[in-house]
Formats: structure tokens, sequence, C-alpha cells
């Protein structure tokens, strides 16, 4: 069971779909390290994009990886809308009132999918879709590494965005300190906004990696909430770092739990590191105390 | 509230309604309305009073309904009994929850993530392990007799539902004029300053959410016994974690009667939607999620609320948003 031939083709394999959770689990922390919330929509929002994915592929014929230019910034507009427009103004400033106001677009978006397309799965074929690359040992799956390398390009993008642009200055601004921020002349709404349409961009992407591979139905995105969440409490709420290395973790244990329990009981071992994490160090392995 | 008046109105006006009522359907839209009023009663001790926004409320609901249905179905337990052990099962899933949450100081967005969590786990693990019936569910055996709690007439099941939903007003109604429910208030408006002046968060908090539990798993016991059904999606999915905070917020979040009255507007709004378009699945639930972010945008404090803000006495302060 433990010989390394299974096993070595295991840890890769966690490792690249950890790579699209650390994507997905990338644009949760950074909402929350500015807003302080925790966009219950994040999942929806996947989903969505998954389906414009999907349907850019079957009307139009665009490839999953050539609409990602596409969807990035039209998701990022979005999130800037969204946020702009509905959940700031609705919650009038109130973190429970965001949380409830996410919880209610996530409703909205996800039965209005179900509404429009039904619960049927879909597919896209593409031609590399099982194509792989011999490294001798074990075989990798091409639509993974492309994932694999992508995520890593989106988290050098952001960190440049960041570290480099007077609007990746403010956002740091804000999310040290808001009523600073906004002495400085920062424009606090616009800034939230921004925040949030980076967040659903990089969930956007994460659904152009994922279709090649995966499928969509009006509750795919579900299936990656609950990990989504994990990696974010694991990595610590609003790290960086802490959901990149903590979306890698997460697929490994992932796949080494669907090695040893079965395929349906995979996400029980994220279940428990998640308890683990609350009971030892709810502020996780990179976050300041809450 | 001060008065218990209203509340014993309010409990006798929906007790003789059966007796002017006959019709099958409306008596059927009750029975689920009172039963979703019920649920969303659990959210409110520990939502409306104490503020902790839990986003998992089927983790009470759907160990209401597994254990009253498992319980008869697996060990021959009788109905009734096997319904107050439900409620107990509730209790105590509180009690884990909450001392895990609490303990660790979890608010916020945090709380409502890791209920959140919860219902999500319990929901993959029931529709795996061969003691809940895994994917195919559990069926409760048909048996239409007073000692299986399976009535012929409807008004008799309205009737029981309606005594629980009555028993969890008084409960409510208790808790508003307690000692324990001003700690649980002064927990809701600023726990830091209500620790200072000497109340117990964490035991205050971890009360309320085992009462919660009980209430909201007495909703999941009832299911089973009115549609004889349950599976991992009906126990723990997330149509009742919407549900129960849903109703609520919308009639009223940290009144006695908001639940109640958010479940009437709730359903009716829900049953109309489908009737116009001809039950499309999912519907309901899209109006459901528009009318909670126009309530939280245009009246924050409900429909119960709304009087006053029309009235304009009530102005909420833009408050910060507070961190962490």
């Amino acid at each position: 069971m433990l010989s390394p031939v299974i096993l070595i083709p295991v840890l890769l394999n966690g490792l690249m779909t950890g790579a699209v959770y650390a994507l997905i689990a990338l644009g949760l922390t950074l909402i929350y390290g500015v807003l302080h919330i925790i966009n219950f929509a994040h999942g929806a929002m996947l989903t969505a994009a998954m389906f414009a994915c999907y349907f850019a592929f079957k009307t139009l014929g665009i490839d999953p990886y050539l609409s990602l230019f596409v969807l990035a910034p039209v998701f990022f507009a979005l999130g800037y809308v969204l946020q702009r427009f509905v959940i700031g103004p609705a919650s009038h400033g109130e973190d429970r009132n965001m949380l409830l106001v996410t919880l209610g677009l996530a409703v909205v978006i996800e039965n209005a999918l179900l509404v429009n397309f039904r619960g049927d799965t879909r597919t896209i074929d593409v031609p590399y879709a099982f194509a792989t690359i011999n490294l001798g040992f074990t075989f990798l799956a091409v639509p993974r590494l492309v994932g694999f390398v992508a995520v890593f390009v989106v988290a050098i993008a952001l960190w440049l965005i960041m570290s480099l642009t007077d609007t990746g200055r403010a956002i740091r601004a804000v999310a040290k300190e808001k009523l600073g921020a906004q002495l400085q002349g920062i424009d606090v709404p616009h800034i939230y906004a921004v925040t949030f349409g980076l967040g659903t961009a990089c969930v956007a992407i994460a659904a152009c990696l994922l279709m090649p591979s995966y499928y969509v139905n009006p509750g795919a995105g579900n299936a990656f909430v609950l990990v989504a969440f994990t990696i974010v409490v694991l990595g610590g709420m609003g790290s960086v770092p802490g959901a990149l290395i903590g979306g890698l973790t997460i697929g490994v244990v992932e796949s080494l739990c669907s090695l040893f329990l079965g395929d349906s009981l995979g996400q029980v071992g994220i279940f428990l590191i998640f308890i683990a994490v609350l009971l030892v160090r709810p502020q996780g392995l990179f976050g300041a105390k809450a | 509230m001060k008065s218990f008046v209203p509340v014993a109105l309010v409990i006798v006006a929906l007790a003789v309604l059966p007796l002017f009522v006959q019709s099958n359907v409306v008596l059927n839209f009750l029975v689920v309305t009172l039963m979703l009023a019920l649920a969303g009663q659990g959210w409110n001790i520990l939502g409306g009073y104490g503020g902790q926004y839990s986003f998992g409320h089927a983790i009470f609901f759907g160990t209401g309904a597994y254990v009253t249905a498992i319980l008869q179905v697996k060990y021959g337990v009788n109905a009734w009994l096997a319904f107050g052990c439900g409620m107990v099962a509730g209790a105590v899933v509180g009690t884990v929850v909450g001392w895990l949450a609490f303990r660790a100081g979890l608010r916020g967005s945090y709380f409502a993530l890791v209920t959140l969590a919860f219902a999500e786990v319990l929901r993959i693990v029931a529709s795996v392990a061969p003691i809940t019936g895994a994917g195919v569910g559990t069926l409760v055996n048909l048996d239409m007799r007073f000692s299986a709690m399976q009535f012929q007439s409807r008004a008799v099941f309205y009737w029981l539902i309606l005594s629980l939903v009555a028993a969890a007003l008084i409960i409510t109604w208790l808790i508003e004029r307690s000692r324990f429910g001003a700690w649980l208030i002064a927990v809701r408006e600023n726990e830091d300053a209500a620790r200072a002046l000497g109340v117990n968060a964490l035991t205050v908090k971890l009360g309320a959410m085992v009462i919660s539990g009980v209430v909201t798993a007495a909703a999941g016991c009832f299911y089973v016994q009115y549609f004889l059904f349950v599976d991992s999606h009906i126990a723990y999915g997330t149509w009742i974690s919407v549900e129960a905070l849903l109703t609520p917020i919308i009639g009223g979040a940290g009144t006695i009667f908001g639940p109640l009255v958010g479940a009437l507007v709730v359903r009716a709004l829900g049953e109309g939607a489908l009737l116009i378009t001809g039950h499309a699945p999912g519907l309901d639930l899209v109006v459901f999620g528009m009318v909670l972010i126009a309530v939280v945008w245009f009246s924050p404090s409900g429909i119960i609320g709304l009087r006053k803000t029309l009235l304009g006495k009530f102005r909420r302060p833009a408050a910060e948003v507070r961190r962490g």
C-alpha cells in the first residue's frame, strides 16, 4: 500500500488539486483581510464562473484557458459592482449584515443557476483533457499541471499588484487601519470594491483552470467551499502565504485520505484538520491572534 | 415584551384556527410554516438575542430528524420517546459544537463559518454512513396510530406543531424577562463590555446554543413524523440552515414573534413564486435570497421593526466596521 509507486502520484495529484484550492482560498482570504468578513457567496461565484466558462466553450468554442483572460476582468467588474452597489450599501457597515447579504447572494446565484440550467451535470471535452506528461516514474495530467503553474503566476501577479501599485498600497492601508486610510484621502468603499473584485477574479481564474478536468452543476462550487474555508482557517484568516501553503497541504491530505478511506470520505480528513486547528490554534498557522 | 397577554392571544388564535379552516392544503401550508417558525425560533434565541449568527442550524434540525427516524426504524423505539431523544440529541450537539466554537473564542464570521462547516460535514457523513441509510435515506413505516405519533387528521399534526411553537414562544418570553436574557443581550451588544461587568460570556452563549439546539431539533423531529422520510439533503442541507435564519431575520431578530411573522411571509412568498412559475425547482430560494438582502438593506430590524423604520423614529447609526 505504501509503495512509492502509488504514493508519489497521489502526493503529486494532491499538490496540483491543492494549488487550485489555494487560488480559491486566496480570493477568500484577500476579501477577509480587507473587509473582515467571510464572503459566503464565494462558492456560488465559482459556480457562476464555471458556467460562464462552460458556455463560452459550448456556444463560442473558446478554450477554457483563453476564456480565462476574458472572464477574469468580467468577474472583477462583477465583484466590484456587487460590493459597491449591493453588499456595501445593503449592510450599513455592519459585519453581521454583510454576512447575511453575502449568504443571500449565494442563495440567489446558486438557485438562479438551478432554475435556468436544472441540476444536470455538464462537462466539456477539450482535446488535452486526458493528455499526460511522462516523468519516468509517474504520469502528470496536463490540465492539472497547467493549473498548478497558473496558480503561482496569479499569486505572483497579485503580490506585485499589492506591493508596487498605488491601489495595492491603498488596499494594504485599508486592511491595516481603515480610519487612518480614510483620513489620508483613500476612498474606502472603492478599495473595498476593488478587493472584492480581485477576490472574485481569483475565483473566475480557478473556474477556468478547473473546467478542462472537472464538471459543473449548480452545486459544483459548494464542493470547494468547505475546502476553501478550511484552508483559510488553517492558513490564518487574511494571510496570503497561509492560503497558498494551506491549499497545498489540504490538497495532499485530501488525496491521501481518498487513498486510504475511499473517495466519499476524502473530505472527512479535511474536517478533522479543521476541528484540530480550531481547538489548538484558532488563529491559524500564519494568522495573528484574532 | 413584559406582558404575557400578546403571547397567549397569539397561541389561542392559532389554536382555534383549524375549527374554521378545513382545507387540507391550507392546513398543510400552516403546518410547514409553523415547523419553519419553530426552527427559526431556535435560531432566534442564539442569533437574535445572543448575536451569534449561525449559518448551519441544519446541524440541529438534521440531528433531531435522524435520531427520531433511526431510533424508530432500526431500534423499534416508541415514536414519542424517539422524538424526545431527538430533542436531547439537539442539546448534546449544541453543547459539543458550542463548546468547540466558543471556547476557541470564535465570533462573527468565524462562528458562522464553523457552524456551516459542521453542517456540511455532517451532511457528507450522513450521505455515506450505513446507519443513516446513506444515499437512500431513512423511511419511517406508515403506522397511523397515536402511539406511533402519526395522525389521520392534518389538524392533529397542526396542534402538535403548534404546541411545540407555543412552548418555544413561552421559552423565548421567559428568556426575555430573565436575568439570563439580559446577559445574552449584553453579550450581543458588546461582548467585551459584558465580560468586564462580570457576565460569563462563555456560559451564557453555551446556554443559548443548547436551548437553541433543542428548539430547532424539535422542528427536525417533527419533520420526520410529518413526512416520514429523511435523507442527508433534507436533514443537513443548506435549505434548512437558510430557512432557520431567514425567518427570524425577516420577521425581526431578537423579538418574540419575529420567526412566526417571518415564516408566514417567507412561506407565502415562496409558494406564490412557485405557483406563478409552475414549480421550477430553486425559484422559491431565489426569492428568499432576494428578500433576505432587501430586508437587511431597507429594514434591518425586520418586518416587526418596519413600522418604526417607516416612522423614522428608529434611525440606525452607521456603525463602524468592527475588527475581529
